[in-house]
């Protein structure tokens, strides 16, 4: 029983990563084309002559994300258990999340101009799942089974798929400023939205998680008392937890008591996301202590 | 009269209250935070005295000169280090010189109204002014109680505002964060950490003796250690079948408290440990004992029982040693014990699988000295055969011996051991109020928009707003708050 569900989730995974790359294509082919539409003295572009392409590239993105959902799902009964207990199962579950937050955030911003990065970064992340990061499902060690296991790694998964976006907005913000400090944005970089625009969305993305990411490190300490017999005992992981917690303390500190806009927040923006991203990668993968469950 | 500018004097006075404020400003804050960010990486990238001990022994095996340069600056005691402290001590006392004269302001304008509705609304944010039907006052009123703003009418007009809780949220969240340091120091004077290993079948009376190792904070006594008695009955490890992966460890233990002697059976797992009085003890790691008994050339029994050895990989290849210092010739054995055993072509023995199915016992013999009485405190899972001779190897399966040249010794069999951590920390209900207060109080100020709005009525209707910090939003509650005034809604 347990087998099955777990060839339905590898099926729903492959599936989902070949419908990302045809996201991945189809917006190629959105940016393509609205890079021909002669937009000269226009600041924004209509959509009119890629809105379909656009419609489709969503489309298909909403198809991935739900053939992801559907691989998730299943990967977690086929472990009874979340389908969080490992390498593998941490980038499946940050790509669905990641996805999950650009189409929930589709809804009420204009993003499209950003859905070739994201399906691209979902493509790369599921990719790298399926090829190095494969283990079979299989029930857990006994320090992970814990109520916690939920909520400790999902608030983080959550956390750092809203970094990640926050991640890319910043840097969208840095290089469309250094176009428009040498002169008029190019027609691609027309179809984006302006650098106001992208500054406080990524600052707002941020302050939004943030609380998120500071319950995900208390639920962890609560944890780590329960297993480990200390709520803090500056493991690789925790030190770079709290690292990561500090820097979008000293940005959200930066914007909203100093004052620090653009190109400044952006940058510390970039470099808090960049020890999230450090610390998933490094920390699982080369790292010790004792949040080593790679499974690699 | 001269007209030179006045440069006051710099003393002592002055002096201590330019550091002070500059201390406590935002800018030396934000670089103490984003240092304190940066002081805690070396902390990931060397071994930590207090995480591993034994690694960064062995960097000073390896590199010793380097090792001691990284002493010098306390790179393996990040966490205690002068420099990492100063970091942090600074960050709150310059927190707390921000957030205390803050909190005597918030809790003075606690009560106050809001400033009166400025004369010349026209010239404000969001202003917009239609002509009056006369009852709009009335709505206004009711709209704000409404939405729970806090207003100061006079002469046809309402200044109202909102969003107090943004500061309170924001000043719980700092205090909260102090709490949780008080918690961390607390625990440090307070509490007590130790470990202990014990044989399945062995008892552990709670005395400082009993411990492999024992840390207590500066002010905690001997005295305060709880009066009990563990004795680990039966440890049950359960694995994968396939992977050999650890699925399960219950432990049971047998508790004995206090004068009346009664005893409780407990059980514990990884994820519950057991709690008596405000010590929490916790099942970490375990391992196989080899039991043996050393009979030297006198025929004297001069070793005999289990003993721990350390697990090497996950199918718990352990390594460890066995010293007999008194036998005559004084003996040590170095040893592999393999759980399953199996013959590989290129590493010899190995072990497949980490439940004992097919024991072995691999020992090396050592004649000589042992190097116990030479002051320098030795691992008790390795042996230091600089002064000693090899004189033989062998496989043994239970119930084997070994006749080594100087004696014999035999594999009676094994026990488990297991790694128990003994906690006392009477600050971590700090530093969980502390946390817990500092999201809710995180949560307030983050997604709390503090603004005004003003209404005057006279032949007209005129309104304008004003949000600190350009918050957001403002502008869809006056849409809202017009649309109710003229009844569109």
């Amino acid at each position: 029983m347990s087998r099955s569900w777990a060839v339905i989730s590898n099926y729903s995974i492959y599936s989902a990563t070949a419908v990302f790359a045809l996201s991945f294509i189809v917006h190629a082919i959105e940016t393509a084309w609205a890079v021909k539409v002669p937009a000269a003295g226009k600041s924004s572009l209509d959509y009119t002559r890629n809105g379909r392409a656009a419609r489709i590239a969503t489309a298909l993105m909403i198809l991935g994300f739900l053939l992801l959902l559907v691989g998730v799902v299943a990967r977690g009964i086929s472990a009874s258990r979340a389908p969080w207990g490992n390498m593998y199962e941490f980038s499946i579950t940050g790509a669905l999340a990641f996805s999950g937050a650009y189409l929930a955030a589709l809804r009420k911003y204009d993003l499209r101009w950003l859905g070739l990065l994201v399906s691209v970064s979902v493509l790369l992340t599921l990719g790298t799942a399926i090829t190095v990061l494969y283990v079979p499902s299989a029930p857990l060690v006994p320090a992970l089974k814990s109520e916690w296991l939920v909520i400790h790694v999902s608030t983080a998964i959550i956390s750092g798929g809203v970094f990640l976006l926050s991640n890319v907005i910043a840097t969208a913000y840095l290089v469309l400023d250094r176009i428009e400090s040498k002169g008029e944005r190019n027609t691609w970089a027309k179809r984006l939205p302006s650098l106001e625009v992208l500054d406080q969305l990524s600052y707002r993305l941020v302050a939004f998680v943030f609380p998120l990411w500071t319950f995900s490190v208390v639920s962890g300490a609560i944890w780590a008392e329960s297993a480990w017999g200390r709520y803090w005992g500056w493991d690789p992981k925790e030190t770079w937890a709290f690292i990561t917690w500090v820097a979008y303390a000293a940005y959200l500190h930066a914007r909203v008591t100093i004052g620090w806009r653009g190109r400044r927040a952006a940058w510390l923006c970039l470099f808090a996301g960049s020890t999230f991203l450090f610390n998933y990668v490094y920390i699982n993968i080369w790292g010790t202590g004792k949040h080593t469950y790679s499974g690699l | 009269m001269s007209n030179q500018i006045q440069i006051p004097e710099l003393d002592g006075t002055s002096l201590a209250r330019y550091l002070w404020r500059q201390l406590t400003s935002m800018r030396t804050a934000l670089i103490l935070l984003l240092l304190l960010g940066v002081a805690a990486i070396p902390g990931s990238l060397f071994p930590q005295r207090t995480q591993n001990p034994m690694q960064v022994s062995d960097y000073f095996k390896n590199s010793p000169e380097q090792a001691e340069w990284l002493d010098r600056f306390w790179l393996f005691d990040v966490y205690g280090s002068p420099w990492f402290s100063a970091v942090y001590i600074l960050l709150f006392i310059s927190l707390i010189g921000c957030v205390l004269p803050r909190t005597i302001e918030h809790l003075k304008n606690a009560r106050a109204l809001p400033p009166a509705t400025p004369k010349n609304l026209s010239r404000m944010e969001h202003f917009q002014q239609w002509s009056s039907n006369g009852s709009e006052l009335e709505t206004a009123r009711a709209w704000f109680k409404k939405n729970r703003f806090r207003v100061l009418e006079s002469e046809g007009s309402i200044s109202a505002e909102k969003g107090f809780a943004r500061e309170t949220g924001n000043l719980f969240f700092h205090l909260a964060l102090i709490l949780v340091l008080v918690g961390i120091s607390f625990s440090s004077l307070f509490g007590m950490r130790g470990e202990a290993i014990l044989n399945v079948g062995e008892r552990f009376v709670n005395n400082v003796t009993s411990y492999d190792s024992l840390t207590f904070g500066k002010l905690y006594r001997d005295s305060n250690l709880q009066d009990f008695m563990l004795t680990a009955d039966s440890f049950v490890a359960k694995y994968n079948v396939l992977t050999g992966a650890p699925e399960d460890y219950t432990l049971d233990v047998s508790l004995l408290q206090g004068e009346e002697g009664i005893v409780e059976k407990k059980t514990m797992k990884v994820n519950s440990p057991l709690t008596i009085g405000d010590t929490r003890i916790y099942l970490q790691a375990n391992g196989y004992s080899p039991v043996v008994t050393v009979v030297d050339s006198q025929l004297n029994v001069a070793f005999q029982g289990p003993v721990p050895f350390l697990p090497q990989d996950s199918q718990l290849r352990s390594i460890g040693a066995i010293k007999a210092p008194d036998a005559e010739p004084a003996v040590g054995f170095v040893g592999s014990f393999l759980p399953t055993y199996e013959r590989d072509g290129a590493n010899g023995g190995i072990s497949v699988y980490p439940e004992a199915l097919n024991p072995r016992l691999l020992l090396a013999a050592w004649v000589g000295d042992l190097g116990l009485d030479s002051g320098t405190p030795q691992s008790v899972y390795r042996i230091d055969t600089s002064k000693m001779q090899q004189v033989g190897l062998k496989a043994l399966k239970p119930g084997e011996s070994f006749a080594y040249p100087g004696g014999v010794i035999t594999f009676e069999g094994y026990v488990q051991w297991v790694n128990i951590s003994f906690v006392t920390d009477p600050g971590k209900k700090f530093a969980l109020l502390g946390a817990i207060v500092s999201i809710i109080g995180l949560l307030a100020s983050l997604f709390t928009r503090r603004r005004r709005i003003w209404i005057r009525v006279g032949e007209k209707v005129e309104i304008a707003g004003l949000a600190k910090n350009a918050a957001p939003g403002l502008e869809e509650e006056i849409t809202e708050f017009i649309q109710r005034l003229k009844g569109d809604k």
